[in-house]
């Protein structure tokens, strides 16, 4: 899970990372407000910042500074509403302007070849580090971090002198650091990035920026992440799965996809990509994973989600029986058809079933049996996804 | 000879009396597997039985080591106990752990991996979040469906469980020396390339069938692996095409961002070093049925 700016600044404040002082509006009028206790408070000038999960928003015009508390509404309202890379802006920080002396980078992350935590540090900041990196890779200190020994202030020190920063900085920095690593371990994080990290005029060292990657599988002992979920932006197909217990993505096409395991599923979008490609690009709909179980109720969960889909023109159930053989599958995808009848679902689009691997020949028998009218089986995974984007083609 | 896992395997399971290990031990007895005990702290001392079998239930690691012979550790217990487990069995030197248990959080696996590594790299890690590895008509350590192939001399490493079975069961007429699923998480502790300088080793295995998916670089760096070091035939495929940018795809490590990662990528880095690479999972099994009757 990705957060906020202003939740990860949160979570800096909370493990003593210096963050400037601000508040989140969801209107110009808040944002005058804030604003105005700054003002009230002696800063007058303070900086609008959108809250959208994605880099570039200076760029994009998502980041002004205002003069005054009427500049900040005005430019809150420029701001709030603005679509930035596909996500529109829904609030806004309002923080107090920093004087700003220089700009770093820094980040924790996973470097996931070689199988350990890296540090990345650099006293070129506030622009893309990845351009930093292209054009001038000296600047760029890049230091493996051991799991197992983690980051004191002798390493925190070392890396922020790797990084280049200048000794006016570096006692700073080294603190600041420090208390990082405690966010990127005892938060479970996959990334923890401030950019930039800035040295103000007067000498302190400050968290201007932040961005954290959470670990989801670490949620059995995070207990206080799932307050920081952004519900509001979850697609209502994404959310309701979610509460199923099911591994849904919405995807953009016409096809719905129900499978067991996650790479035959992501294979099974690619195949039905490829065959749609005669058929007037007909895509995925959706990743639906129903696992390894494939158990009826699971299977009439999964359809349920994928048939209230209003896109979904037509369904590929690609499974492949394995510990769970097909003749279970088979009974499954029966007594989901049955189970939906009774919650009062339509089962109206036609549903193409592939079922191989063990027990196949009499998981088809049983689904042959049912003839349920909407149900065609096909029996190898390329034509089966041939035969839903046709299907899909004819009903849109 | 297979790779890692062979006719002599002795395995443990750790977690054997849980829900999971239990329903997998009594599958892995059926499929040939020399189970010979379990771990469980709380448990130790106490016997179950399995098709037919009594299984002693140790302490630790260790003492099932000392007392079986066992090689070969498959975990099962839930994602809040596996790093102990984990570092249990590297502390006890096993030669072999597969660690099926999906959900460990990231800073689990890349803290037993590097204590892996302190240790000198005694035991070799497959997992976590994995299918395990299975030399068909030898032994099967972890959750393989055994019986959809037959013995052979192929050689499979994927990080998708369905996508092996389904590659296992295409070719199960021409049959597999090993087919080791490696997982998707973003730390696993054998690699592609471990596998291909394995099965490249391997007296019995004649060709190998590469799948990966988005996600990493693991593909690119197997292919620059491939180049130098495998003479080979090495078929590959690889899943997620269609994944947008940004969305994870059921596996933790199947998140595409941004240039990095992509099917596309990979697809092009293996063509490059000569791999041939189906566009779907079944043009794949044609390309290594080719090769075998060749």
């Amino acid at each position: 899970m990705d957060l906020f700016e202003h939740q990860a600044k949160e979570l800096f404040a909370e493990y003593g990372v210096p963050v400037p002082t601000g508040k989140i509006a969801t209107t110009p009028e808040e944002a005058r407000a804030i604003a105005e206790e700054f003002a009230a408070a002696g800063t007058s000038r303070v900086v609008v910042k959108a809250q959208v999960k994605t880099g570039g928003r200076g760029k994009a015009g998502g980041v002004k500074v205002a003069d005054s508390p009427a500049d900040a509404e005005e430019k809150a309202r420029q701001i709030l509403g603005m679509d930035i890379k596909g996500h529109t802006v829904h609030k806004v920080l309002v923080e107090e302007a920093s004087a700003i002396a220089q700009e770093y980078y820094f980040s924790f992350l996973l470097d996931r070849a070689n199988r350990t935590f890296l540090s990345i540090c650099s006293v070129e900041g506030g622009m893309e580090i990845e351009e930093v990196a292209a054009n001038n890779p000296d600047a760029v200190a890049q230091i493996p971090i051991s799991a197992l020994a983690g980051v004191d202030r002798a390493k925190a020190r070392e890396i922020a002198a790797a990084g280049r920063l200048p000794a006016e900085a570096l006692d700073g920095a080294a603190e600041l650091i420090e208390r990082l690593w405690a966010v990127f371990v005892d938060e479970d994080a996959l990334l923890v990035e401030v950019n930039p990290l800035i040295l103000t005029q007067d000498g302190r060292v400050v968290a201007l920026d932040g961005k954290v990657t959470l670990d989801d599988n670490a949620s059995f002992r995070q207990a206080e992440h799932e307050a920081l979920v952004d519900k509001a932006a979850a697609d209502p197909l994404e959310a309701k799965a979610k509460e199923k217990d099911l591994n849904y993505v919405k995807l953009d096409g016409s096809v719905g996809i129900i499978g067991n395991g996650a790479g035959l599923v992501m294979s099974t979008l690619d195949v039905v990509a490829y065959a749609g490609e005669q058929y007037g690009g007909q895509r995925p709909a959706n990743f639906l994973d129903i696992g390894g179980g494939a158990s009826a109720e699971v299977m009439a969960n999964g359809m349920e989600i994928v048939l209230g889909d209003p896109d979904v023109k037509s369904v590929f159930i690609n499974v492949f029986g394995g510990i769970t053989s097909g003749d279970a599958v088979a009974n499954g995808i029966v007594q989901a058809v049955k189970l939906l009848g009774d919650r009062g679902e339509t089962v109206d689009r036609p549903i193409v079933v592939r079922l191989d691997g063990n027990n196949a020949e009499e998981g088809r028998r049983i689904l042959n049996e049912a003839a349920i009218p909407v149900i065609q089986q096909v029996e190898t995974m390329d034509e089966a996804a041939r035969r839903a984007a046709e299907l899909a083609a004819q009903g849109a | 000879m297979a790779i890692w896992l062979t006719e002599n395997s002795k395995v443990i399971v750790q977690g054997m009396t849980g829900g999971e290990g239990s329903k997998h031990t009594a599958r892995m007895l059926r499929a040939g597997t020399n189970v010979v005990g379990g771990v469980n702290a709380r448990k130790a001392g106490q016997t179950v039985t399995h098709e037919g079998r009594d299984l002693p239930v140790f302490g630790t690691v260790a003492e099932a080591m000392e007392q079986t012979g066992a090689d070969v550790s498959v975990v099962f217990v839930p994602p809040k106990f596996t790093k102990d487990a984990v570092v249990e069995a590297i502390d006890a030197e096993i030669p072999l752990c597969v660690v099926i248990t999906e959900g460990i959080p990231v800073h689990d696996s890349t803290w037993f991996w590097k204590h892996a590594v302190e240790k000198g790299g005694k035991t070799r890690i497959i997992g976590p979040n994995c299918p395990g590895i299975a030399s068909p008509g030898k032994s099967n350590a972890g959750i393989i469906p055994a019986d959809i192939t037959s013995p052979g001399r192929i050689g499979l490493v994927s990080k998708s469980g369905t996508l092996t079975y389904q590659m296992m069961y295409e070719l199960r007429d021409i049959g597999f020396s090993t087919c080791v699923g490696i997982g998707g998480d973003p730390v696993i502790g054998t690699t592609h390339i471990d596998a291909l300088e394995a099965f490249q080793a391997d007296p019995e295995t004649d060709a190998i069938v590469m799948i990966g998916e988005i996600g990493g670089d693991a593909e690119e760096r197997a292919a620059a692996y491939i180049e130098q070091h495998v003479t080979k035939p090495v078929v590959g495929y690889v899943a997620g095409f269609t994944a947008p940018e940004g969305k994870t795809m059921g596996h933790a490590g199947a998140i595409v961002s941004g240039s990095s990662g992509t099917a596309q990528a990979k697809k092009e880095a293996l063509e490059k070093v000569g791999v041939r690479v189906g566009k779907t999972p079944s043009e794949t099994a044609r390309l290594m049925r080719e090769i075998m009757s060749a």
